[in-house]
């Protein structure tokens, strides 16, 4: 948590994440028009691809840091990186300098990157103050899930609920175990899908429990938990936070 | 989930076990009501994160400064053990710590032994190597008592039978004990089981106890307990041994303060244990009781490769307070057997490959959504996501790979195909001409996405890539902008 509010900017970059960019765009569409809104100017470097998290926690850390390494050379502005994921936020900050252990020049690089990356939903808060009481749309109940890193390195769920309980007609409600890992954890949902499988079950049961529509920061999680829905048959949606606010603002349901 | 055998199993069979765990559901619920209470109780010893931090920090300070002066702390303690006639035995491996008790035993024509809880003796298989070569060995914690009786190992490391129902004791109990009628009365059936106990105590030959901190300054044991049995088990019989891990030593009476606290409240929710046991040395001329000799043996089995490390050190910080697999989210699921080793659950999952070698424990590092749920609850701060992720690296590497420090097993998890497959995706998320290649193949080919994607389809419906990648909506975007620009102009 801040001390102080650090300035505002008036531009800064999006990194989008490789699961939003291949698999649910329109929340990466919906960050950029929630900062533009605030008038901000946003940048998104056509050559970005990934933060290389998959390959550092699956314990492959030199294609980790192959893919950071040309991360790291599109922000040579000064400006916040602005990041739709928690968990992608958190390996950027935390991580890549740790990367570069061995690289002087490199790891002063990534230090100076990791120190400009923001998770979006922090951002708004945080940074921007943003102002959401004219926002519409149906009385609606939503859920809300953290994804574990962004909890934990981030402060997401903290930055969540202060978006989401800021806007009218919008009701928060906790499900069980809400804390609890749903299971995805990158390639532990492939080389322990029976485990990873038990777990989503599990979330999946306590969210349809409380709501039929849930909120996250993090794709991961949301494909994990709605397509885990979907394969159980239950009718559970997910949304990430950006779109979410984004279809609120404009006052869609 | 069927009975586990009691000895040598292997950590080698985990997929099987998870699978079988998995589809146990009155297993599941056992554990996932007991972790609930457990967490709770733990959250209502912690009600101030203030002083929760401090504390924390205070015994993670003490346990580094410990393991920094690891070798001149472990001979400060032998001295002072010594001094006050204890005799000091050092084995590095389980069967080197079971023949020395055995020799211990046999010299002093040792029948019975009564067992307070000890993980250690677990470890190096104890019970069984005794009870091979003729030493009766009956444990004396409640749990582990049960865990014995039905002939199965403990499935946590503070509550062996946490697996169990009571339905289950009460069952068992009918059959093994004589006399014993059935009956779901919890207070009924401890009763049973102390009826027992009571008269094992006086007829023990040998006490054996583990230890939860050893203070070298004063050369004394620190034992917690709940039952008084660790305070049978080392005062009634006329010889104790205490077993422990080479790492569980501290410097001064002073620095076990904040662990001593630390530790119940983490594990059990309890702010103290009913008993604390401070044990300095066998019975003194004068003495109405105690032991009349009284060894410890150190075990190293694999920890000094852990400390020889920088990082994998802090495996080593553990005080085995349990409140990892309590707040364990895969511990939940597939409870302690599946683990197949003596130590479930996230700190078994980083201290096992240094106990067994990672080609013996290859699936538990990666057995981890690295959800870090174990790491903020640990009282001594042990980063274990980030020691899991460095034993996965080390099991990935490439045989013949030139490491300072091999781990036992290193290579363990190495495949080509596997390494192939991450050069290839780095490959193309390093470089910008390959990333946009996919893109567009992915997006535009996208009703040919497979149906079937790997472990992923088993749980979820297959995921199918979005008509236009957000590189695409985002050129669009500017080129609208622009185009909107120039006709300003």
């Amino acid at each position: 948590m801040h001390a102080a509010r650090p300035p505002r900017p008036d531009q800064v970059y999006l990194f989008g994440t490789c699961l939003i960019d291949l698999f649910v765009p329109e929340a990466g569409l919906d960050a950029v028009r929630l900062l533009e809104r605030e008038g901000l100017t946003v940048h998104y470097p056509q050559a970005q691809s990934c933060c290389g998290q998959p390959a550092w926690t699956s314990g492959n850390p030199d294609e980790a840091r192959r893919v950071a390494a040309a991360q790291i050379a599109l922000f040579d502005q000064p400006w916040p990186i602005v990041v739709p994921s928690g968990s992608c936020a958190g390996m950027m900050r935390h991580h890549w300098p740790a990367l570069f252990d061995d690289e002087p020049a490199l790891q002063a690089r990534a230090r100076d990157v990791a120190g400009r990356v923001h998770e979006l939903a922090g951002f708004l808060v945080e940074v921007l103050a943003v102002d959401y009481s004219g926002a519409g749309g149906e009385p609606v109940t939503v859920g809300l899930h953290t994804s574990c890193s962004a909890r934990r390195e981030m402060g997401t769920r903290v930055h969540g609920v202060q978006l989401l309980s800021a806007l009218p007609g919008v009701t928060l409600d906790t499900h069980a175990s809400e804390s609890e890992c749903c299971g995805f954890g990158g390639v532990f949902s492939l080389k322990h899908a029976d485990i990873s499988g038990a777990i989503v079950r599990d979330k999946v049961a306590s969210l349809s429990a409380v709501c039929e529509r849930f909120v996250t920061a993090d794709c991961g999680c949301m494909l994990n938990i709605t397509h885990a829905a979907e394969h159980q048959g239950r009718p559970l949606r997910g949304e990430h936070i950006a779109t979410f606010l984004r279809r609120r603002l404009e006052g869609e349901a | 989930m069927s009975a586990q055998p009691l000895h040598f199993v292997s950590p080698a069979q985990f997929r099987g076990r998870v699978s079988e765990a998995l589809a146990d559901d009155g297993l599941r619920d056992n554990f996932r009501s007991a972790m609930n209470f457990l967490r709770d109780k733990r959250a209502s010893q912690f009600p101030d994160p203030v002083e929760t931090e401090a504390l924390r920090d205070l015994g993670e300070a003490v346990r580094k400064h410990a393991l920094a002066h690891l070798p001149a702390l472990l001979e400060k303690l032998e001295a002072n053990l010594q001094a006050r006639g204890v005799e000091v035995h050092w084995a590095d491996t389980p069967d080197e710590a079971c023949a020395l008790i055995h020799r211990i035993a046999t010299e002093a024509g040792a029948q019975r032994v009564i067992k307070g809880k000890s993980m250690v003796s677990e470890e190096v298989e104890l019970n069984h190597y005794l009870e091979a070569r003729g030493i009766d060995c009956l444990e004396s914690d409640m749990g582990e008592y049960i865990v014995q009786l039905a002939g199965e190992r403990p499935s946590h490391i503070v509550m062996p039978a946490i697996h169990k129902t009571k339905q289950d004791i009460a069952r068992l109990f009918e059959q093994k004990i004589p006399g014993a009628g059935y009956t779901e009365d919890v207070d009924a059936l401890i009763h049973t089981g102390r009826q027992v106990l009571r008269e094992r105590f006086m007829q023990a030959d040998i006490g054996i106890s583990g230890v939860n901190f050893a203070i070298a300054e004063t050369g004394t044991l620190w034992l917690v307990e709940n039952e008084g049995n660790g305070r049978l088990s080392t005062t009634v019989p006329d010889i104790h041994i205490a077993m422990m891990g080479i790492e569980k030593v501290v410097d001064t009476l002073e620095h076990a303060l904040p662990l001593a606290s630390l530790l119940p409240r983490s594990a059990t929710g309890q702010a103290a244990t009913t008993y604390f046991n401070l044990i300095t040395g066998p019975r003194r001329p004068g003495d109405q009781d105690g032991p009349r000799r009284m060894h410890l043996v150190l075990l190293d089995n694999g920890r000094s490769q852990a400390y020889a490390d920088a990082q994998l050190r802090a495996t080593l910080q553990c005080i085995r307070c349990g409140a990892c697999m309590n707040h364990c989210p895969v511990y939940a699921r597939v409870g302690g057997h599946a683990y197949g080793t003596t130590y479930p659950g996230p700190i078994g999952q980083i201290l096992s490959p240094h106990l067994l070698g990672l080609e013996a424990s290859r699936d538990l590092p990666t057995a981890s959504s690295l959800c870090g749920a174990c790491a903020e609850v640990c009282p001594v701060r042990i980063p274990i996501p980030s020691l899991l992720m460095r034993l996965r690296t080390e099991a990935n590497r490439a045989p013949g790979a030139r490491t300072a420090q091999p781990l036992a097993g290193q290579g363990a998890s190495f495949s080509l195909g596997q390494k192939l497959v991450w050069r290839f995706w780095s490959g193309i998320y390093a470089r910008t001409g390959p990333y946009r290649l996919l893109r567009w193949a992915a997006t535009r080919l996208r009703r040919w996405a497979p149906r079937r994607q790997m472990g992923w389809t088993q749980h979820r419906t297959p995921l199918v890539p979005a008509a236009r990648s957000l590189h695409d909506l985002m050129k669009a975007r500017r080129m609208a902008v622009s185009d909107r620009d120039v006709k300003k102009m």
